[in-house]
């Protein structure tokens, strides 16, 4: 497995080769680099899952877990020290996959989504340098080597949302996202502290003898604060707030940073940690849970009455990956039989939603191209004129939908079969969420597609091929990888698990969904002519829930709520009036000794006055007192 | 004497020759080769002092020497070089370097301003190589007059106030070092002057370490912008000239941290351990009240200069930590800040020098107009707000790990205070970042400005190089820096 250094060792040459020389090159030339790197590295990562999974398993049934590189690359002390390495586990290789994939699928299609886009070049070093730090992330042999490549990831997001450095909206939500996640990563960098501490390493296996001499109770701390960058990452409330803005960025950057990759980053995190979590703080994995269970229902409200396309998407980001962490934090033990399904559940979801997702961004995408609005009322009746867009949003549609066939049916069955496991109560909670994000997915289908049809400017057309072909192929994905026996690679203990479809469960779910894709139906599918706004059904619940709606259009006043203190706390309350201390109490005090200095000169000067008699005077008190002082003594 | 007197035979050459010149292309000459000279001499010494430790060379000091100066108190010229002066001598020669050709197109008084800085250099590098006190004495007082007349005269703004006020103020910190200084030489009862040797000794009476190690550390710490006596350094740096800057932030402010260590904590580590609660709290506060004034300054330098009272504060942070790690993390950090402020103070200094502004609600959009500059001001503000890869994260992460290695509450909540800097020093970089380089350009008299040119980039490229040098390798400098602290650090654990 030797080979593997280069799936990280290409993507930075590409970086660093985009970089220096992007602009003495053609565009073309420039993508076409990146986007060979990008093949080159899918071809490697299949490479890898091939070798890896095709090897015969250990006694135990576990696959092996591979470290064909480790070196120190900045010791701290006898034990502590970050390497840099590769490690290959399941995880790790499937990661390596749909990174890879999801990277290749965006670099062709960028091809025809930013053409003549001013800093193409800049644009494709960028994507290698997020592919990288992101590859170099997943395969971290240690928790501090995954952190220095989540601050490269972080960076790159931070790039690529700013990308359209001219626009003031774009610059504000890289600042936010950058900054949020930042917070975020504090908590984060303190947990990796805590932890390098108490376990006696930074590696994921902690050294157990010094962790028993009294580090156990430490390590849920540890943990939970490790999962606060986590949920920075993956924008879990009330961290998301940077991710609906980061859709300022370019839409393939959405797809494959926003959606795919970078966001699953958190889910990634408490599944390299899983063991530990379940070992040492089963309470705060179980928080994890509710927290994400909170989330997904939180953003699907929101999405229900977004009416940016890519807004919309982006809270189902935000909701599906609050399914993923769910399914974690569902997990009461390390064996997939009894309470540990969670775990194959989450990773298989990662796996399909990464898919479905890019498809739906890259066809949102795709839309917007042939629309150039982000505004769901610009759009209706599309289905005439981008017929492969249509049918592969459809696809995607139904997928996250969770209707059988399709990739999301399965992987969400096995998500809430792992909830109902848990308790009837998640079980009943997230089947609820599926249902409402079947009913938004379908008001955008509905809406985009079929509807009424605006007067557009000139007539929409279907994207050149470099845009297509990814979006079939990724349909053809998400057609099939439900049918991939995820179980015999994944699972919680690392032995193979045997996926079933749990029937109540699944027809629960078929039911709820199909519910309320009729309920969309009903409402968006109309043609005719344009009707008043009050026919958008969250708009007719005004009538209803008038404060609900008010706060979930207003997205529940998070980010009022951050604005306040950023702008109102820390910039008004606290860093004014250090500035203020500083220059006029702090420096005022050695302004003062120096003006003492110079009042003291000005005062004493008149005794050189250059008078004989005067200096005669002084002299002969001086001597007087003098003598008087001795006398006395 | 032995070849580290290059250090300052070689400025003195430079001044020399210099004072010969007549014309500006031969000031250039001049200038350009002895900063070269230097740039090599400090990477021969790297590979040299790697080599000597190699060979099993296990002493405190390599290439040490000794000449009498002044026989009757005592005072040697004694030089000798650790990895801790190694890696300081090189930031300077880098610093020195860049600087020359920072300040490449200084029209005024030239010849003067370069015999002032040759002259501020000298004092430097002599610091660097001494390890007499009083020789360290002298060459720091050789590097701060220079310093008054450079702002002074070649300043811009309240340029005399400015110049004024800083030397005032490293002078009170010099009168406290001077009685530092004399009170470790008759605590000890020495006959020498040899910081060594004096270690050695390790005899200082308890009490009266407790009356000298404050105040040496104060001394010290004036230069290395400690809080409460850092007012002189937003002001100095807003005035100096674009190299002044540089080298002043770059290297100046290092041998606050340097000495503090060498000095204070290396002769009096009783004192230091007992004392160093006081000073954790005061580098504490420099550490967060330098980010949070950097929010909402509105002149670049200001900006700059709050940032390097928080990320000078984190070096004697790290230092007052105690142990090896953490003492690791501050000489990284020493390295780290130098090179990436001396960087910002170019690149800052190259934009004024443009747009004749530096206050940020009248720039905007310099991306477009100058995108070598503005992408590599985003360079330096990534890596002054940690990015691995750069040099900011790899000091940062040794020092947090290091101080995290003390379990009471007490160093573990400073060092989460000190952590959460990371977070306002994104704040501010990026607020920063956002305003000036990004958007549409606001003043459409700057449109027609130029990019950098050659001597710009070879100054700015040089430093890009040495930062992105120190963050993707670091191991060789840290094992470097890692294995010199630890005479100082066993001196404080008994």
């Amino acid at each position: 497995m030797k080979f593997t250094i280069f799936i990280l060792l290409l993507p930075a040459f590409s970086f660093l080769l985009l970089a220096l020389a992007g602009k003495r090159m053609k565009p073309a030339v420039a993508g076409g680099i990146g986007t060979a790197v990008s093949g080159i590295v899918t071809v490697l990562s299949c490479m890898t899952a091939f070798l890896y999974f095709g090897a015969p398993r250990l006694q135990d049934g576990t696959h092996a877990v591979l470290i064909p590189y480790n070196a120190t690359w900045l010791p701290f002390t006898e034990t502590l020290h970050i390497d840099m390495g590769i490690l290959l586990d399941p995880i790790s290789v499937m990661m390596l996959i749909v990174i890879s994939t999801v990277s290749l699928m965006v670099h062709i299609y960028s091809f025809g989504y930013m053409k003549g886009e001013k800093g193409f070049q800049r644009y494709y070093a960028f994507l290698s340098l997020f592919t990288m730090s992101m590859l170099g992330l997943v395969v971290a042999t240690n928790i501090f080597q995954m952190y220095a490549f989540w601050e490269l990831v972080g960076v790159s997001s931070y790039l690529l949302i700013g990308f359209y450095y001219t626009r003031p909206a774009a610059i504000a939500a890289s600042k936010k996202a950058f900054i949020v996640t930042r917070f975020a990563d504090l908590g984060f960098l303190i947990g990796i502290l805590v932890y390098g501490y108490y376990a006696g390493t930074y590696s994921f296996r902690p050294d157990m003898v010094a962790l028993m001499s009294g580090g156990v109770a430490m390590l849920p701390l540890a943990l939970g604060l490790m999962f606060v960058g986590g949920a920075g990452k993956s924008a879990m409330f009330p961290l998301h707030i940077w991710l609906p803005d980061a859709m300022e960025g370019p839409t393939p950057v959405s797809a494959l940073i926003h959606a795919a990759t970078m966001v699953v980053a958190g889910v990634y995190l408490v599944a390299r940690m899983f063991p530990l979590y379940i070992g040492f703080a089963p309470g705060v994995l179980e928080a994890i849970g509710w927290t994400g269970a909170f989330t997904s229902l939180f953003a699907a409200v929101i999405a229900c009455v977004q009416t940016d396309i890519k807004r919309v998407l982006a809270f189902s980001t935000i909701s599906q990956i609050g399914f993923m962490i769910t399914s974690l934090g569902v997990c009461t033990s390390l064996d997939p039989q009894q309470g540990g399904l969670g775990y194959m559940a989450s990773m298989f979801h990662l796996f399909t939603h990464a898919m479905f997702k890019a498809l739906l961004f890259l066809g949102a995408g795709s839309i917007i191209h042939a629309v150039h609005s982000n505004e769901m009322s610009k759009m209706g009746g599309l289905h005439k004129y981008m017929p492969v867009t249509h049918i592969v949003f459809l696809i995607a549609c139904l997928s996250i939908a969770g209707i059988p066939v399709f990739s999301g049916f399965f992987s969400k069955d096995e998500i809430l079969t792992a909830c109902f496991g848990y308790s009837p109560l998640m079980g009943w909670f997230m089947t609820g969420v599926a249902a409402i994000t079947a009913f938004y997915m379908f008001r955008l289908y509905f809406q985009i597609f079929w509807g009424r049809n605006p007067r557009y400017d000139h007539t929409p057309h279907e994207s050149p091929a470099t845009m297509t072909f990814p979006l079939v192929f990724l349909a053809a994905a998400t057609c099939m990888a439900g049918f991939i026996p995820f179980g015999d690679f994944i699972s919680s203990n690392g032995t193979a698990y045997h996926i079933h479809i749990d029937k109540i469960t699944a027809a629960a779910s078929i039911a709820a969904a199909l519910m309320a894709i009729g309920l969309a139906a009903l409402k968006y599918a109309r043609t005719g002519p344009i009707l008043p706004c009050g026919d958008d059904l969250p708009d007719s619940a005004r009538g209803l829930f008038p404060a609900l709606h008010k706060a979930a259009s207003h997205r529940f006043y998070i980010d009022e709520i951050y604005q306040f203190i950023t702008h109102k706390i820390i910039f008004a309350c606290i860093s004014r009036p250090i500035a203020w201390i500083d220059r006029h109490i702090v420096d005022g005090f050695f302004n003062a000794l120096g003006w003492t200095a110079l009042i003291t000169g000005e005062e004493i000067r008149p005794m050189q006055s250059g008078h004989i008699q005067q200096y005669a005077i002084w002299f002969l008190g001086g001597a007087l007192a003098i003598t008087v002082l001795l006398l006395l003594i | 004497m032995n070849f580290l007197s290059l250090y300052v035979l070689i400025p003195l050459l430079m001044l020399g020759a210099l004072w010969a010149c007549r014309n500006t292309r031969q000031i250039r000459g001049v200038m350009a080769a002895g900063s070269s000279a230097l740039l090599i001499l400090s990477i021969a010494l790297v590979f040299l002092y790697i080599a000597g430790r190699r060979a099993g060379n296990t002493d405190s000091m390599l290439f040490t020497a000794d000449t009498v100066w002044y026989a009757p108190l005592n005072i040697h010229y004694s030089t000798g070089v650790d990895g801790i002066s190694v890696a300081m001598l090189l930031l300077s020669s880098v610093i020195v370097f860049t600087g020359t050709f920072a300040s490449w197109k200084m029209s005024y008084q030239t010849k003067e301003y370069f015999l002032w800085y040759s002259l501020l250099s000298m004092g430097v590098f002599g610091f660097f190589i001494s390890t007499d006190l009083f020789a360290m004495f002298m060459f720091y007082e050789i590097a701060l007059i220079p310093m008054y007349l450079l702002i002074g005269i070649w300043g811009s703004g309240r340029k005399e106030y400015s110049a004024m006020k800083l030397t005032l103020m490293l002078m009170g910190g010099s009168a406290f070092l001077l009685s530092g200084i004399l009170g470790i030489y008759f605590g000890s009862g020495a006959t020498t002057m040899n910081i060594l040797e004096i270690a050695g000794l390790h005899n200082i009476p308890f009490d009266q370490q407790c009356i000298w190690f404050p105040v040496t550390f104060i001394g010290f710490g004036v230069l290395g912008a400690l809080f409460p006596f850092h007012t002189w350094s937003p002001d100095g740096h807003a005035s100096a000239p674009t190299a002044v800057s540089m080298l002043h932030a770059g290297v100046l402010m290092k041998l606050g941290g340097y000495g503090c260590f060498r000095i204070a904590m290396y002769l009096m580590p009783e004192a230091a351990g007992q004392l160093s609660w006081i000073f954790l709290i005061l580098t504490g506060i420099s550490v967060i009240y330098g980010a949070f004034s950097a929010c909402v300054q509105t002149d670049l330098k200001y900006i700059n200069a709050y940032s390097s009272v928080s990320h000078c504060g984190l070096v004697l942070f790290a230092l007052l930590m105690m142990n090896a790690t953490a003492a690791t993390g501050a000489v990284l950090q020493m390295l780290s800040h130098g090179l990436m402020t001396a960087l910002f103070f170019a690149l800052i200094g190259m934009i004024y020098g443009r747009t004749h502004t530096r206050d940020i609600r009248e720039l905007g959009g310099l991306m477009k107009i100058m995108p070598f500059l503005s992408v590599c001001y985003v360079i330096a503000g990534l890596a002054n707000l940690g990015l691995p890869g750069l040099s900011g994260f790899v000091a940062e992460m040794t020092i947090f790990t290091g101080s995290f290695q003390h379990a009471d509450p007490f160093h573990r909540t400073l060092t989460i205070i000190a952590a959460a800097s990371i977070v306002i020093t994104a704040v501010y970089i990026l607020r920063l970042v956002g305003k000036i380089l990004y958007g549409d350009p606001v003043n459409p008299q700057h449109l027609k400005l130029t990019d950098a040119t050659w001597e710009e980039r070879l100054s700015v490229i040089c430093l890009i190089t040495a930062v992105a040098g120190l963050g993707l390798a670091p191991w060789w400098i840290s094992r470097m820096i890692g294995e010199s602290v630890l005479p100082v650090i066993s001196q404080m654990i008994p």
